[in-house]
């Protein structure tokens, strides 16, 4: 009510004028005054103790901001109110001071210590908030503020805070560009956070603030590979495009060798594992071969595969960044998946079909076949607007082959009665392009074309005249006929264009017409006076032709003609006439030029090439606005060109052993499996995954029930991972140590990871570590009701197993400290899956400290949980001394009240503090149990 | 990215501006202005505009042109697909996206576009976070907010934010828990003069309203996912269960949203609802024409077509029609040239028929395309296609909800009386050999 009542006012008081108001003149009488004294009172309302008259007045204020009014003097009363109580009131004071504050730095800074003292508060929101205030407020004094801000920000153990401190970084890199290499140690730090939320923003600011430091993708690769589905729409975009490039300096090129390609080209996208094992032996082989065929990096497969299911999403730039990333990326036979997804999107809003028409337009000339079987989607409609019209039809004429030409030129036909002469006027010049660039057609056209010229339209029949000019400059001897038709239109058309058109093919094929050529220039020469420039520069080039083809009947005329032309005010034609004069008349001054003036005007022409403006426009990123524009735009990063070789791909390694698998590929073949435990391991469903779901792969680890009751797998653990494909290269790795030795816990959980604690079950089998392992049974998705049966199984004769298994390779490591962030400190973790004797409600948490410095390391302990409510932590003993290359475990134990929240605490050595936290995957949350081979078996068929 | 926003209505006023970075001066939009003059309709604005400085992408969308102010490189789309976000968000929260509706919520929209986007990036464009964070408008709260002083801002971070289904609200409660799905088709096709079909697919969404307590996953089945040839999904849908088992499953959102958009093969025949038979002639003397539309129906699978609106946009020259018609009513504007006949339900027994006679401009050469018709139309629980929803499950909650599936068919580009060149008439283009 408020606010609506306030812009009334306003909008009384200004938009009388009737005009859009540009700024608005504080001069201008009445106005000001009015304003000014709403200033008072606004300023009066400020300073009250109510908030419900703050706020009133802040909304005015902010509906005079939103009008783009002056409301800069109110700043001091506005700022004063920064620190209120009232979210709202708070809310609007920061828009106003981020609009004003570049205008009034010394006032702005009075609120700094606000924000300041926002940043330590408890609430994330509000955290959160401040750094985005902070940072954006554009007064240079505070940019080392600023700074200390982000640093700080970006190891808040928020991952919302740590988004915002994301933002915070190009704001930080415009206002002050030297800060870059501190802002890139940011930006390197942030690149390694694992959670979604983070990912798109962070790429966003490498994006701005050092596209060029490629080399911090590295490490990150295949996370934000195996995290991109799950990152929102707008991060992906700008991912993806990120990756394009990327890929393009890591990857060969995959349609270096096309002829491979083609038998290659015929697999199944989502390769299965014959594939490539396959493809493993092609290039064992072709390592013996010396000649080496392609073979795709794993990565570059991983970034083409993850991105796939993107072509679905319901975000057109999405669609549209997979696009271009399969047109630059992929092999030549799998680009054609993002055909229906672009055809998809013209049936969007008109400026994505403008978009998107502009770059398939690009794409067709390159790669015609993709868009073929859907020749019909590009059909114009009357509603249409003629921008998109004129896009269809630059689509239709790059599609045009020899199969559908009939058709397409059929289409085109109807068009030309469209009430849209420019859009008519595209369609002759679509099909005198296709004429050129279809041999068997072009007589057809040029026929229809002909008759064109006979249309009650002036333009069209102008254009049709420009058209045929450049048909017949192909294959002029036979078109003698046409010519003279044309020379008779000369009277009738009045469009500069087609008359130069006309002109300029007579003039050029006087030869064809001997009799009517001069005629021509009679008539022309007569109204010289009054033609267009560039007709009368046809008409000049006319008379030299002539003359010096047929100077008997046309001396005279070209005289005259060059007369005119001489004192034309148009300086060009002055010019053009004297030049040709010099050239055709002879005289005893002219020098040898004009004896070669026959060879000069009458050479031989070469015929005009018909281009798509769309040509070459590839070597833009598609999608890109300088693709859109053709011109580079600020900012844009070039395509890099394919390397020769291959960069190592080792730089994408990743240190924790991530991959800590053994499975039997042949063991895995043979099952029918399919049906993955966690349907959609990449993390739709559980709040979870995303923090993990790059490494759920390794880890989560089921097998599928229809192993029950048999004893014979026992021989192998078969596992079974959604993920795994994505892994082989370290699949491989393993595989070479292949050691049946692996005991691993399973973990069953019920689709709904909510439930899923409640069902504190584990079917495990513990075996010794030679003996061969066992395959336990998990249910897929256990119904909430199947869940609720199995919790009332009592397992009570449970024996835990007594030894403590050291952090074998079949447990996952993750990554606590960093060894650089640590400061040479590495840390560790993993969830050992022991039960934790001191607490039967915690979880074992094995902790692996690695001294990575060359002095010792004192009192290490921790400090100052800080725990969701319930949760509890057993800390470990503090470890005295750990000395300089030595590693060091420990157990501890967390309470994680079954929650998958993350458990925060400063790990303190006796110099340095660092927060860190553990977040355990729901599957770590289970009781391990011990079952003998028997009671397992029992317990399995019970239930499925 | 994002610069700045400005909001411009067709008098070229521009009533709101919004600046995410350094203040760009509104003079900045002369250069749309001029090629807005240039474009002569609002649908031939460049989307993309240059500047000496400047790139300005705009949209057109409800009488408004949202023009965003970008200085570096950016995908196009990108920004496009952000403003028709805001514009939905508009919708979403005011019922229309009209310029009354932005000035009278000024701050609103503005405490929106100061969340959706940060430093020109996106920030929270998920309309359940939004309303979590901005509440909208409705007459009580305003009136009580106006007593209390109490705000319309949120004081905690909405869980969706942190969640990976930020689209979710957490602790929805409903006493009556209730999803309703509305499979809607659009029946795109042309016809030619004798009613053959030139070219015929079908769209379809499913809108959902789902109103369940708690996080609900659901899985939505259809009898039929074959049919179903090109898909896109709200970011809710896991691809992944589509692929493998062709079956929806989601979290969904709270509330209305789109669940998915989809094409039919285009080789399954598209049964044409209705037919025409039209014949429009103009006189090469006596400046005047004749006008016979009739229309039936065809393949309607025993449904009743409601809601027939026949639009013809007339040549230049007709300046007016005078025509009965023997169902509904017809109106001709005379300045846009365009001929509404209203049918309303078609009757099976009686078709509806429309006959008079159209004058001309005198003197004026004969038009010489005659014009086609579009057709709007609307068939209740049919969908053309023959999709039908299997079933709906849901797993995570423990009460039963209410369910529901409407199918609707409307016509969405049908267009009739396209002059397709036949191969027996004299072919401008035929191929000589």
């Amino acid at each position: 009510m408020s606010s609506s009542s306030a812009f009334n006012d306003e909008k009384g008081g200004s938009s009388s004028v009737g005009e859009p108001e540009y700024g608005h003149d504080p001069a201008s009488g009445g106005i000001f005054s009015s304003d000014y004294k709403r200033h008072d009172d606004l300023k009066e309302m400020l300073d009250s103790n109510k908030d419900s008259l703050k706020l009133e007045a802040m909304k005015r204020i902010v509906a005079m901001v939103a009008r783009g009014k002056n409301a800069s003097d109110l700043f001091p009363a506005v700022v004063k109110n920064v620190a209120c109580k009232n979210i709202e009131v708070k809310k609007l004071v920061y828009v106003y001071l981020v609009r004003y504050a570049e205008e009034q730095q010394d006032l702005a800074l009075l609120s700094i210590s606000t924000f300041q003292r926002g940043l330590k508060d408890p609430n994330q929101l509000i955290r959160a908030s401040a750094l985005r205030v902070l940072s954006s407020i554009r007064v240079t004094i505070i940019v080392p503020i600023m700074m200390l801000a982000i640093k700080e920000a970006a190891s808040d153990m928020s991952p919302y805070v740590r988004k915002t401190a994301a933002h915070a970084i190009p704001k930080l890199y415009s206002l002050d560009p030297e800060q870059k290499d501190q802002l890139i140690e940011v930006i390197e730090k942030l690149l390694a956070d694992k959670t979604t939320l983070v990912a798109g923003s962070v790429v966003m600011a490498f994006e701005e603030v050092c596209p060029e430091r490629i080399e911090l993708i590295h490490k990150n690769y295949r996370k934000l590979c195996n995290l991109l589905i799950d990152v929102e729409e707008w991060g992906q975009v700008v991912i993806i495009n990120m990756l394009t490039r990327y890929a393009r300096t890591q990857f060969l090129n995959p349609n270096i060798n096309e002829s491979l390609l083609e038998e290659g080209g015929e697999k199944e996208f989502y390769a299965s594992d014959d594939d490539e094992d396959d493809e493993e032996k092609k290039a064992e082989a072709a390592a013996l071969a010396k000649r080496k065929p392609y073979v795709m990096d794993p990565d570059h497969r991983l970034l083409l595969r993850n991105t796939k299911p993107l072509l679905q999403s319901r975000n057109a730039a999405v669609v549209m960044a997979v696009a271009q990333l399969y047109f630059h990326l992929a092999p030549k036979a799998e680009v054609g998946v993002i055909a229906k997804a672009l055809v998809r999107l013209l049936r969007s809003h008109s400026e994505v079909q403008y978009v998107v028409l502009q770059n398939v337009a690009t794409m067709t000339i390159k790669r015609r076949g993709m868009f073929e079987p859907h020749l019909k989607s590009f059909y114009i409609r009357s509603t249409d607007p003629t921008q998109i019209k004129i896009l269809k039809l630059e689509v239709l004429t790059n599609l045009a082959s020899e199969t559908n030409i009939s058709t397409i030129l059929r289409e085109f036909q109807t068009y030309i009665k469209s009430m849209d002469k420019d859009f008519v006027a595209a369609t002759i010049e679509a099909i005198g392009r296709c004429a050129t660039n279809i041999g068997e057609v072009r007589d057809t056209c040029l026929n229809g074309l002909v008759q064109l010229l006979s249309n009650r339209d002036e333009l069209v029949v102008a254009e049709s005249v420009v058209v045929i000019k450049k048909l017949l400059q192909m294959q002029p001897e036979q078109h003698s006929e046409i010519i003279k038709h044309m020379a008779k239109l000369i009277d009738n058309i009045q469009v500069p264009m087609a008359r130069a058109s006309i002109l300029w093919l007579i003039g050029e094929y006087c030869e064809h017409v001997p009799k009517i050529a001069p005629d021509v220039l009679r008539k022309m020469a007569k109204t010289f006076t009054n033609e267009e420039d560039i007709v009368k520069l046809q008409i000049l080039n006319l008379a030299a032709k002539l003359y010096l083809t047929n100077s008997k009947q046309t001396k005279l005329l070209t005289q005259y003609v060059l007369n005119l032309a001489k004192y034309d005010q148009n300086y060009d034609i002055r010019d053009r006439a004297r030049f040709i004069r010099q050239l055709i008349v002879p005289t005893d001054k002219s020098g040898a030029l004009s004896k070669y003036a026959k060879k000069l005007f009458l050479a031989l022409k070469p015929a005009p090439v018909l281009e798509s403006p769309f040509k070459d426009r590839d070597h833009f990123q598609l999608g890109s606005l300088s693709h859109l524009l053709n011109t580079k735009a600020g900012g844009y990063q070039e395509l890099p060109e394919w390397p020769d070789s291959a960069p190592d791909p080792s730089v994408r390694n990743v240190e924790v052993p991530e991959w800590s698998k053994c499975t039997s590929r042949k063991e895995r073949k043979e099952k029918k499996v399919e049906k993955p435990f966690y349907s959609d391991s990449e993390g739709e469903s559980g709040p979870t995954e995303s923090a993990d779901s790059e490494s759920d792969s390794g880890s989560r680890s089921e097998s599928d029930s229809e192993q029950t009751g048999s004893g014979s797998e026992s021989e192998e653990s078969v596992e079974e991972s959604q993920s795994e494909e994505e892994e082989d290269e370290e699949e491989e790795k393993m595989k070479k140590k292949k050691k049946v030795d692996k005991s691993q816990p399973k973990k069953s959980e019920s689709a709904e990871s909510k439930i899923a604690s409640e069902i504190q079950f584990l079917l495990s089998t513990s075996v010794a570590p030679t003996s061969s392992p066992q395959v336990t049974p998990v249910n897929n998705f256990l119904s909430s009701s199947l869940a609720s049966d199995l919790e009332g199984l009592s397992l009570t004769d449970t024996v835990l197993a007594p030894t403590t298994i050291a952090p074998s390779a079949s447990v996952r490591m993750y990554e606590l400290l960093h060894r650089i962030t640590g400061e040479g400190l590495g840390v560790e973790y993993c969830f050992n899956r022991q039960a934790f004797s001191p607490d039967p409600h915690m979880v074992a948490v094995q902790i692996h400290f690695t001294n990575n410095t060359s002095c010792e390391t004192k009192n290490l302990h921790i400090e100052e949980p800080k725990l969701q409510s319930g949760m509890r932590i057993k800390e470990f003993p503090e470890i005295d001394m750990l000395p300089a290359g030595e590693s060091v475990s420990v157990v501890m134990g967390i309470d994680f009240c079954d929650s998958t929240q993350a458990a925060n605490f400063q790990l303190c050595t006796h110099t340095r503090k660092f927060f860190v936290s553990i977040q355990p995957p729901v599957g770590e949350l289970m009781t391990p149990i011990f079952l003998t081979e028997n009671e397992f078996k029992k317990e399995q068929t019970g239930h499925n | 990215m994002i610069h700045s926003l400005f909001l411009i209505n067709n008098a070229g006023d521009i009533f709101l501006e919004k600046h995410w970075k350094s203040v760009i001066s509104r003079s900045v939009c002369d250069y749309f202005f001029e090629a807005q003059e240039k474009a002569m309709e609002p649908d031939n604005v460049p989307p993309v505009i240059r500047t000496p400085h400047h790139y300005l992408i705009n949209i057109y969308r409800d009488k408004i042109f949202f023009v965003s102010v970008i200085q570096t490189e950016v995908p196009p789309l990108f920004v496009i697909e952000f403003l028709h976000r805001v514009a939905e968000m508009f919708q979403d929260y005011f019922g229309d996206c009209s310029e009354v509706a932005i000035k009278d919520n000024v701050v609103i929209v503005y405490e929106l576009l100061e969340e959706m986007l940060d430093n020109g990036f996106p920030l929270a464009t998920e309309s359940n976070i939004l309303k979590e964070l901005i509440k909208p408008p409705t007459i009580l709260r305003s009136m009580v907010n106006s007593i209390t002083g109490s705000s319309n801002v949120g004081e905690t971070l909405p869980t969706g934010q942190l969640s990976t289904v930020p689209w979710r609200r957490a602790g929805v409660k409903y006493t009556n828990n209730e999803a309703y799905f509305d499979v809607v088709e659009e029946i795109d096709a042309i016809l030619d003069k004798s009613g053959t079909t030139v070219f015929a697919e079908i769209q379809g969404v499913i809108d959902a309203c789902v109103k369940l307590s708690g996080m609900p996953d659901l899985t939505l089945s259809f009898m039929n996912p074959r049919l179903l040839d090109d898909v896109s999904f709200h970011p809710c849908v896991r691809f992944k269960r589509w692929e493998s088992e062709r079956v929806l499953s989601f979290i969904p959102p709270d509330g209305n949203f789109r669940l998915m958009s989809y094409h039919v093969n285009a080789q399954n025949l598209v049964a044409i609802p209705v037919y025409v038979r039209q014949n429009i002639s103009f006189f090469e003397s006596g400046s005047s024409g004749r006008l016979d539309i009739t229309l039936g129906p065809k393949q309607t699978m025993g449904k009743t077509v409601e809601c027939v609106v026949v639009t013809v946009h007339m040549p230049k020259v007709v300046l007016n029609a005078n025509l009965t018609a023997t169902q509904g009513n017809y109106t001709y504007d005379p300045v846009t040239k365009i001929l509404v006949w209203d049918i309303g339900k078609l009757n099976q027994q009686k078709l509806p028929n429309l006959k008079g006679s159209l004058s001309l401009q005198s003197g004026a050469p004969k038009p010489e395309e005659n014009p086609s018709l579009n057709i709007d139309l609307k068939i209740q629980q049919l969908a053309i296609s023959g999709l039908k929803v299997n079933r709906l499950d849901m797993y995570g909650e423990k009460y039963k909800p209410f369910k529901g599936v409407k199918y609707v068919t409307k016509a969405g580009k049908f267009q009739t009386g396209k002059v397709v060149p036949k191969q027996s008439s004299r072919l401008l283009f035929d191929k000589t050999k």
